[in-house]
Parts: C-alpha cells; sequence; structure tokens
C-alpha cells in the first residue's frame, strides 16, 4: 500500500500539486486520471521521488519515503518498476540489452539463468522476435511492451505506469491494458497508472483518483464512477458524445442495480448461447 | 552573472561529490569505463594525429622564418619546436580541440538520455546515475587524454621534423641534434600535470552541462555549445595559472 499524505509541489510560483491526499491499494490497479496538464506525471514523479515535494509525505508500506536518504530510497527503488510516457528505452542498447540491464545491474545469477529470464519476460509481452532490434527500430506500441518487460524483469512489488496508452490504437492500447491487468494480478503488484482513457478506466480500474488542476476531486472505483455525481468529473468522463449516451443510460433501470455488470454480461452470456442453440 | 556563477559552481561541486558512493555492480561500472575509454580515447587518435602533424610542421616553418640569424646554429630550431611543442601546443591545442570533439559528444549524450528520461529510468532502479554515467566518463578522460597528449608531442616533433625536411630548412641530423640540446624532463612532467587538469575540464564541464538540460533537443544543442565555451575558456585559464605555477 502507498499513501500519500497531504502533498504539495509548485515550480517556481506555480502551484502544481495542492494538497493531494490519497491511497494506493496494494495488489490491485491503481488509477490516477486526469485531463492533460492537471498534474498527473508531476504527482506520480513525486511518489517515486524523482520530485522532490516541497511538503507531504509518501509511505510505502508504512514507511516514509520522503524522509529517506539516498541510501535507503535505493532500497524501495529495488522493488518499484516504472514505465515513462515516452518508454525511455536505453537507445544505444537492443530490446534484449534493455530488459537484460536491471538483471545485470542488480542480479548475482548466471548468465544463462538471466538470458532466460529476459526471454520469459519479452514472451510474456509477445515481443520474442523483437529482442535483436534497436528502440530506434520498432513502433510506439512495441516500445511500450519493452519498456513493460523491462520494469517487471526483476518482480517488482510496486509498478508505476505513465499512461502507457497514449498515441496508441485503440486496438493495440487495449491490449497493453490487459497486459497490465494480468501481470498485476499474476505478480500480486501494486500498480499506479496514470490515465484519460476511458476504456482504461471502466477495464482495469480497481482504484481511481481524479485529479483537477493539482487537487484531488474525486476517488473510488470503476463501479462508483458512472454514478458519480461529481459536476468536473462528470464533465470528463462524459466529454465525448458516445459517452454521453451512458450518461443517459444510467437512468435507465439495470444500471440502478448494483451489480449491473454481472447481470449484463449473464444477459449477454445467455443471448450468445441462445444463438448457438438455434444454429 | 556573480550569483549564477556561484549557482552554477555550487551544482558543480555537489554533482562531483554525489558521484562518490559504492557502485551497485562494480563490473558494469567496469564495463563503461571501458567503453568510455574506447568512446574518448580511441574515437579521437584520428583527429589527433592530423592536427599533431600540421601543428609540428607548422611549428618548424615558423620558427625557422622567425630565426634567420646566420650566427645561431640551425640545430636551434629543433629545440625551439621541441619545447614549444611539449609546453604548450600538445597539452593545449590538442585539449582545446578535443574539448569541442569530446565535449560535445559527452555533452549531447547525457542531454539526450536526460530529456528521454533515461537518466530518470536508471534513478527508478536504484542507480546512482552520477556514478554510474559521469564517474566513468571522468575516470575515462583522465586515463585517455594524457595518453592521446603525448602522442600528440611525439607525432608534433616527428611532423616538425618532417616538414623541415620537405622544406629544406633543416636535415633531419642536425635536427635530432637539435632535439637532444638541453633536454628537461620537468617540462614532460607539466605537460602531463596540464594534460590531467585539462581532461578533468574537458569532462566533467560538459558533464555538467549534460546531466542538467531542461526541455527538449533545442535545449540539448545549447548545452552542447555551452559546455564547449565554458571548457574552452577554462582550459586557457587553467593553461595560465599552472604556467605561472609551475614554471
Ligand atoms: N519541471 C517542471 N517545471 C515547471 N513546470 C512543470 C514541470 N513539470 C510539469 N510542470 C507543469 O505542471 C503541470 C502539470 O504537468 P503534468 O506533466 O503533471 O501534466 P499531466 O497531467 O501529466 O498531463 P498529460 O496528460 O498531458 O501528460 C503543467 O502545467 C506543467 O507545465
Ligand atoms: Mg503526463
Amino acid at each position: 500500500m502507498i499513501e500519500l499524505l497531504n502533498i504539495k509541489k509548485g515550480f517556481g510560483d506555480k502551484e502544481i500539486l495542492k494538497d493531494v491526499t490519497a491511497t494506493m491499494a496494494a495488489g490491485k490497479i491503481n488509477l490516477i486520471i486526469g485531463s492533460s496538464g492537471s498534474g498527473k506525471t508531476v504527482l506520480m514523479k513525486c511518489i517515486v521521488g524523482l520530485i522532490e515535494v516541497d511538503s507531504g509525505k509518501v509511505l510505502y508500506s508504512g514507511q516514509d519515503f520522503t524522509a529517506m536518504d539516498n541510501h535507503q530510497r535505493k532500497e524501495i527503488r529495488k522493488e518499484i518498476g516504472m514505465l515513462f510516457q515516452g518508454s525511455a528505452l536505453f537507445d544505444s542498447m537492443t530490446v534484449e540489452q534493455n530488459v537484460m540491464f536491471p538483471l545485470d545491474m542488480f542480479s548475482s545469477e548466471r548468465l544463462r539463468d538471466k538470458k532466460k529470464r529476459v526471454q520469459e519476460v519479452l514472451d510474456r509481452v509477445n515481443l520474442n522476435e523483437a529482442g535483436k532490434k534497436f528502440p530506434a527500430e520498432i513502433s510506439g506500441g512495441m516500445k511500450k511492451r519493452v519498456g513493460i518487460a523491462r520494469a517487471i524483469v526483476l518482480n517488482p512489488k510496486y509498478l508505476f505506469c505513465d499512461e502507457p496508452n497514449s498515441g496508441l490504437d485503440p486496438q493495440t492500447s487495449l491490449v497493453i491494458d490487459k497486459l497490465i491487468k494480468e501481470l498485476t494480478v499474476e505478480y500480486n503488484i501494486t500498480t499506479v497508472m496514470n490515465t484519460h482513457d476511458m476504456n482504461t478506466v471502466m477495464e482495469s480500474g480497481d482504484h481511481i483518483v481524479y485529479m483537477f488542476e493539482g487537487k484531488k476531486q474525486w476517488e473510488g472505483n470503476n463501479e462508483e464512477i458512472i454514478f458519480s455525481k461529481d459536476k468536473r468529473l462528470n464533465d470528463f468522463i462524459f466529454a465525448s458524445e458516445f459517452l454521453q449516451d451512458a450518461k443517459e443510460m444510467r437512468q435507465m433501470e439495470v444500471f440502478k442495480d448494483k451489480n449491473w455488470r454481472d447481470k449484463l454480461k449473464a444477459s449477454n452470456d445467455q443471448l450468445d448461447a441462445d444463438r448457438e442453440e438455434k444454429r | 552573472m556573480e550569483f549564477k556563477f556561484f549557482y552554477h559552481f555550487g551544482k558543480y561541486v555537489l554533482m562531483l561529490k554525489g558521484m562518490f558512493t559504492k557502485p551497485e555492480n562494480i563490473r558494469m561500472y567496469w564495463k563503461e569505463f571501458m567503453q568510455q575509454c574506447n568512446d574518448i580515447g580511441v574515437g579521437s587518435t584520428g583527429i589527433v594525429f592530423i592536427i599533431s602533424l600540421f601543428m609540428g610542421g607548422v611549428t618548424t616553418l615558423q620558427t625557422a622564418y622567425q630565426l634567420v640569424s646566420p650566427i645561431i646554429p640551425k640545430a636551434t630550431i629543433a629545440q625551439v619546436v621541441r619545447d614549444t611543442i611539449i609546453l604548450e601546443f600538445a597539452p593545449t591545442l590538442t585539449c582545446v580541440i578535443l574539448a569541442g570533439v569530446v565535449g560535445s559528444k559527452i555533452a549531447s549524450e547525457l542531454g539526450n538520455m536526460r530529456v528521454s528520461e533515461q537518466i530518470d529510468a536508471q534513478e527508478i532502479m536504484g542507480i546512482n546515475t552520477k556514478g554510474y554515467l559521469l564517474a566513468p566518463k571522468i575516470l575515462a578522460a583522465l586515463l585517455t587524454i594524457p595518453c592521446l597528449v603525448m602522442i600528440a608531442g611525439f607525432l608534433g616533433i616527428w611532423g616538425g621534423k618532417m616538414a623541415g625536411q620537405l622544406a629544406g630548412i633543416i636535415s633531419s641530423e642536425e635536427f635530432t641534434q637539435g632535439l637532444r640540446q638541453e633536454f628537461k624532463a620537468y617540462n614532460v612532467f607539466f605537460a602531463l600535470s596540464k594534460s590531467v587538469t585539462f581532461a578533468f575540464i574537458i569532462s566533467s564541464v560538459p558533464a555538467y552541462y549534460g546531466y542538467n538540460v531542461q526541455g527538449g533537443a533545442l535545449e540539448i544543442g545549447k548545452a552542447g555549445t555551452t559546455a564547449v565555451v565554458v571548457s574552452c575558456v577554462l582550459i586557457l585559464f587553467a593553461d595560465y595559472a599552472l604556467t605561472a605555477i609551475l614554471l
């Protein structure tokens, strides 16, 4: 569990984070959502210590990260994997070497075992054929997947993803979401993810923090989010016309039920089954 | 201006201090050091060859042009060429050129890593990036640049001899004889002290500017230019200071 207590951060005289308090649930996908410029990246960098907070605390399983010196932070950071908004792959190294790098630095395993582990994670993100290529030679979606592979190669306890599906087509974006979701469950990782993609929000939002102009505006999960009465949050999630329909939909009887997801799924399955039978 | 100077100087000293921590993995640091020796040292030999040959040649021709009196023996030309090259041209000229070659390379490499968040990515892994990225570069420069300066010295003198022969100014025997007149080993020590100092400037100043780039591609370019200019000026300052102190 990661706790943020009264985080404040400004650059010059511009206040970016204004007293953010939130909790990131252990073993779950925690989303930080909000429009562009609302301070998501800054907040995430404050959590991992790439930006020093002006005041406030970040606690990792109760340990005060903000008060630690570099040496103590290193210990926590060994348990952190991070995917950057621009992937941040080392461009002088091949895909394999990129994923191998954390192992080379921190693992005392034999070369053969390390190579096996690299192959394993590259398989996991479906990239085994691109191992010998350089970052400049692969697509944006592949870069993100390499970034994920590199972040999980040391079995982290915490995974941070800054907009894992920005700039990707909807399909690839789904693949990445699914991958992160599976990894989170598989290895029981505490995942923190920045996004403004509503698909991701509905699909993986175990716990959601909505940021508005540097403040936490709302906190909850993907079941609650579409029923929220918060005006700003509504403006954000129902920004597209397509989703406006969803806004009206929630007035419908079905959605009044707390278990609408399961019900909807059950009725869909029923329809499929009926169709099968007819054939 | 003054305020800025102290700001940068303080930050620079803190950066240097930050390099001294226990390496996370000594083998990776060694690998990086070897890589940098190759990039900085071996990578610059070509340009050092060319400039030192021509520098020697030009020195001989100009010295001969200035020493026209018939009472001065021709061997003196070689003696003057030798001392000029060892004392000034091999260390200073070579290092000013290397400030351009090596300095801009270091600044742009680190700047690019900073801007594309590669430095942050390593920091997150728990690596002390000052130690891992900067120290091997500085150490590699401290080792290879004095070697390059020695090569430049030898080649410069050889180039001077060749130019003397080609132009028919001084024969090979006279030149060799001149080289042996009043040779002071202290001058070589002086040249090496200078080159070590310059090597430190050439590597650490661009490392500072590259490591602290903020912004995008444009800022990387600016950092490279500033790094080279500042290194060159500092080399000339240091040259004067060392000459005043050591000679
Ligand atoms: N290093 C910095 N110096 C000064 N201002 C900064 C810095 N980093 C971020 N900001 C400012 O902080 C604000 C929030 O930026 P941030 O990158 O966190 O937005 P974001 O929510 O991640 O947006 P996006 O969805 O576009 O990535 C912006 O107004 C930005 O200008
Ligand atoms: Mg961002």
